[in-house]
């Protein structure tokens, strides 16, 4: 049991079909992409207005904000699954064991990443433009507007980070969408189960997918970057 | 440029919306939640029996596979309408709570304890646990728990007990209790060399085995009952009760009977069932 195996095995189980996998991956996805988007959402207006504007508190948001980055996946999980519990305060909405109840629980883990390094990125450029502003009398909202998209590409890179972070949970996600077969079973949740089964080399054939995936994901975002950057100069 | 901005925002929103929508996956009408343990889902017995229930009554049943103690708070808060598990004792409980209707009894199988080629406590091939956990103890071998309050947990502190043995002075020490699963703490006690208590039905599925045999077994003491109930819809009303009465019902009717006992792992049966028929 090797890595070689692990990745013969994984390219053996991409190239089997499996409908199983296939949904497993799909699953795994569309919850994470979901998390990423709904981060970033929430996140870069969160991280921009942080990041520059002046307002009292504005370091103690910094360092929460930096501090939330390191949030346990399974504390998150918990509280998650305490609200969403039918004996929890949102027990009526029936959203535990879906995956919906996983998408939240990962945006909450994301958002404090998207928002954390996009208030960096805002207030670096902030610090290159805040004479220009000044002279333009450039409002607060469009000042933040305008940082936010011209810090772009790094700000890309920021919603990579999150969905790095999404896509290898796994804490969170078996709490509140409970591994089921077939409803809420991805890839990271599948990789666990399968190591409490013993069987590791299906495990790590799995893991070697999973990064497979990321990888294609990223390779992705950076080619959208590269053509975006080189129409700009068009 | 700042409207452009703007407008990508807006878009990502609505996005997000829509991907949002779709990951809620097309929730069937007929579904119950079992809230049962991992010797069940990783010994495969859910993978052999639910297709034939799905098949005959329409009904999905979606398995939370955790640890018994965990499946009983999470059943406890309503999270689930049926709840399959082994612990008898705090089964009993859960239903004199007011938390489960009535308990059936639905299969059994047994403990055994899996040990190392080497054999440092010289257990091996011994039918008395009680004596054997005594042996352990005395020669201060690695032994894993699963220390996580699951029904395996549960039946090894009981025969600790039994033994005069004071676990909780070892932790730490030769005692290594590991708060995982059963498959976790195989994994771990494997490579540790240490003794593990496992049920039978893990055991023989469990795929990293290494060179560990079964040490100690056969004694009637390491008798593993499940349990099957219906979570009390009168204290949780989102209980779907016909649903989940109409699998607790097939479970333990001759059928459901039989599709357990016809449940095997390399020729062997890993659950023996034993319902009382009415």
């Amino acid at each position: 049991m090797d890595l070689g195996h692990a990745i013969i095995g994984a390219f053996g189980l991409v190239l089997s079909g499996d409908p199983d996998l296939t949904e497993i991956i799909g699953l795994s996805l569309s919850v994470t992409l979901s998390a990423v988007i709904a981060a970033c959402v929430i996140g870069l207006p969160l991280g921009a207005a942080v990041g520059a504007f002046r307002f009292p508190g504005r370091t103690v948001c910094a360092v929460i904000l930096n501090a939330f980055m390191g949030l346990p996946p399974v504390v998150v999980g918990l509280v998650v699954y305490l609200m969403l519990s039918a004996s929890g305060p949102l027990g009526v909405l029936g959203l535990l064991y879906t995956p919906t109840a996983m998408v939240i629980a990962q945006t909450i883990l994301v958002t404090p990443i998207v928002a954390a390094l996009t208030r960096q990125v805002v207030e670096d450029l902030n610090a290159e433009y805040a004479e220009q502003f000044a002279s333009l009398g450039v409002s607060p909202l469009a000042r933040a507007g305008a940082l936010l998209w011209d810090g772009r590409y790094s700000l890309l890179t920021v919603a990579l980070a999150g969905f790095g972070r999404a896509i290898a949970e796994v804490g969170a996600v078996i709490i509140v969408g409970g591994n089921i077969n077939h409803v809420t079973r991805v890839m990271t949740t599948t990789i666990a189960l399968e190591t409490s089964k013993g069987n590791l080399e299906l495990a790590l054939a799995l893991g070697v997918v999973l990064l497979t995936i990321a990888l294609i994901v990223n390779a992705m975002v950076m080619a959208v970057r590269a053509l975006a950057a080189r129409a700009a100069y068009a | 440029m700042i409207r452009r901005h703007f407008m990508a925002l807006a878009a990502a929103g609505a996005l997000a919306l829509g991907l949002a929508g779709t990951a809620v996956t097309a929730q069937a009408e007929d579904f119950i939640v079992v809230q049962s343990t991992t010797s069940t889902q990783n010994s495969g017995l859910f993978d052999h029996i639910l297709p034939i229930f799905t098949e005959k009554t329409g009904i999905e049943v979606r398995v939370v596979a955790v640890g018994t103690g965990q499946a009983i708070k999470n059943a406890a808060n309503g999270d689930g309408d049926v709840l399959f598990v082994h612990a008898k004792p705090a089964e009993e409980k859960f239903v004199a709570d007011g938390d489960g209707v009535e308990r059936f009894d639905v299969m059994y199988n047994d403990f055994v304890i899996v040990g190392p080629p080497a054999d440092p406590a010289g257990v091996a091939g011994s039918s008395d646990v009680v004596d054997a956990l005594g042996k352990i103890a005395e020669a201060e071998a690695p032994f894993a728990s699963r220390g996580d309050d699951s029904g395996t947990h549960k039946a090894e502190l009981a025969l600790w007990k039994e033994a005069g043995v004071d676990v909780s002075s070892a932790s730490g020490g030769w005692y290594r209790e590991t708060g995982s699963g059963m498959g976790a703490t195989l994994n771990t006690g494997t490579a540790m060399g240490a003794y593990i208590m496992t049920d039978r039905a893990t055991w023989i599925s469990f795929g990293n085995k290494g060179d560990y045999q079964i040490a100690v077994e056969g004694d009637p003491k390491m008798f593993n009952q499940y349990g099957i109930m219906l979570v009390n819809p009168e204290k949780h009303p989102n209980v779907k009760a016909d649903l989940g009465q109409t699998f607790v019902d097939w479970v333990i009717s001759p059928e459901g009977q039989e599709a357990i006992a016809a449940y095997k792992v390399d020729g062997q049966a890993l659950f023996f069932p034993n319902a009382q028929a009415d």
